[in-house]
């Protein structure tokens, strides 16, 4: 028998099981009146999926639930120190971000965007803000992962909350996108996985007892309760490649501003979700 | 010992037939696979043994090749993958040369699968030290699984007969 008769065998027999893979039907919606698109038409540029999904359709019912009220979304302890931060004072020219930024809520529709060429540069929310911070402030800048940086990304996060995600991929977005999408189907380390391996051609499946997602990132920075934190992009594409027996690469590395860029636009149309809450 | 040394001290002895018994230890390098991806000959020259290889289908350092695929007879461990085929009955619908040949290097049969080739060590995209996520020198890389471990797995999956 040849492998993808087993293949069809075996999909036939775990299909009314449990366990069988997929999205659930759940619908989203964050405190009883903000509506999220956990589920729309693929993009035009991503041919191998039909419907995108968000990870939040492939969490267990009390991940789901953690998601559902700002009471009960752990992430939000970090959006109100971040609200603290962003009226403190830091740096040499005795400047807090509310000493030009009258209201956080102007950042509204910013993160749906991110990240963008800006001056010819693939920009992240993490160097928009170090930026900001260099020259604005004459403060020293936040570590990529560490805990103000992503406490500061999903509080500007927060006030796209709702919005689809929107990111250019065409003109001078281009070559990044590009640039992204050719390690997006790089089978890397000594298991010789891509992100596509697990994320595009077994989403739905289960991986021991991982329940394999699109590997959309329109909920970062997510909060990961095996981690208790709020965990980056970054962070996250650096363990599923350390997680395939490579050499991963940095955190704020212009491969992974490439790698977000495109992993971003594989999400256009869903909601941005930040702060998210994953397994 | 490390597992590094011992693969290095294999592979001085590998397609070195002793009198005395020892068994003859084919290097990852030196796997002949014909045509189809099967490879006729025990890697290390024995025979497997199906218990420890039973072991190695459910150990998350080892094989963990329930990750992946759904084995009825090893129910007893737990969270069962759905990435591959189930496995039960592949020792009546494929050969010991074929499971040997898609255990070390399924991509040899399957170009396009997303399963890793367990007794393989070179020709790797940035190939890390374990999961450090550090670099490696791929001539300090060993294969996922020993010659004997790759003998004793496809033993095990030759015991899953149609019943």
């Amino acid at each position: 028998m040849k492998f993808k008769a087993l293949t069809a065998m075996a999909a036939l027999l775990v299909a009314p099981a449990v366990m069988a893979g997929g999205p659930d039907d759940d619908s989203l919606v964050i405190n009883e009146e903000l509506e999220m698109v956990t589920e729309t038409a693929a993009p035009d540029h991503l041919d191998a999926l039909d419907t995108i999904y968000s990870g939040w359709r492939f969490r267990t019912d009390e991940t789901q639930s953690l998601q559902m009220d700002d009471f009960d979304n752990p992430a939000m302890i970090f959006v109100d120190q971040a609200i603290d931060l962003f009226n403190t004072v830091d740096g040499s020219e005795g400047k807090s971000c509310s000493s030009c930024h009258e209201n956080v809520e102007e950042f509204k529709g910013l993160t749906a965007s991110m990240p963008k060429v800006i001056d010819g540069k693939l920009t992240t929310m993490e160097d928009l803000l170090n930026g900001h911070r260099a020259e604005a402030m004459g403060a020293d800048p936040w570590k990529w992962s560490g805990p103000e940086m992503q406490a500061m990304i999903a509080l500007i996060g927060v006030q796209s909350r709702g919005m689809p995600v929107n990111v250019a991929i065409d003109g001078e977005a281009a070559p990044f996108w590009e640039q992204g999408k050719e390690m997006y189907y790089t089978r890397f380390g000594q298991l010789e996985l891509s992100c596509a391996s697990c994320h595009e051609e077994n989403w739905g499946n289960y991986i021991r007892a991982d329940h394999l997602s699109q590997g959309q990132i329109n909920g970062f920075p997510t909060y990961r309760l095996k981690q208790a934190r709020l965990i980056s992009k970054h962070n996250r594409f650096r363990g599923c490649i350390r997680d395939t027996r490579a050499e991963t690469f940095a955190e704020g590395s212009d491969e992974f501003r490439a790698l977000e860029l495109y992993v971003a636009s594989r999400g256009n149309g869903l909601t941005v979700e930040t702060p998210a809450v994953r397994q | 010992m490390r597992l590094t040394t011992i693969t290095a001290a294999l592979a001085l002895t590998a397609g070195a037939a002793y009198a005395d018994g020892h068994a003859k230890m084919v290097a990852p390098g030196d796997v002949a696979f014909s045509e189809y991806g099967e490879v006729d000959a025990s890697l290390s020259g024995k025979p497997g043994d199906p218990e420890a290889g039973r072991a190695i289908m459910i150990s998350r350092g080892k094989g963990n090749c329930i990750a992946c695929h759904e084995v009825t007879a090893l129910n007893d461990a737990p969270f069962h993958g759905e990435v591959g085929p189930m496995l039960d009955g592949i020792g009546s619908n494929r050969s010991a040369e074929e499971l040997r040949g898609i255990v070390a290097n399924a991509k040899m049969m399957f170009p396009e699968t997303v399963m890793p080739a367990f007794y393989k060590t070179s020709g790797f995209i940035r190939p890390g030290n374990g999961y450090t996520g550090k670099a490696a020198k791929e001539e300090d890389l060993s294969p996922i699984l020993t010659a004997q471990e790759i003998e004793d797995v496809v033993a095990y999956l030759m015991t899953l007969t149609d019943s």
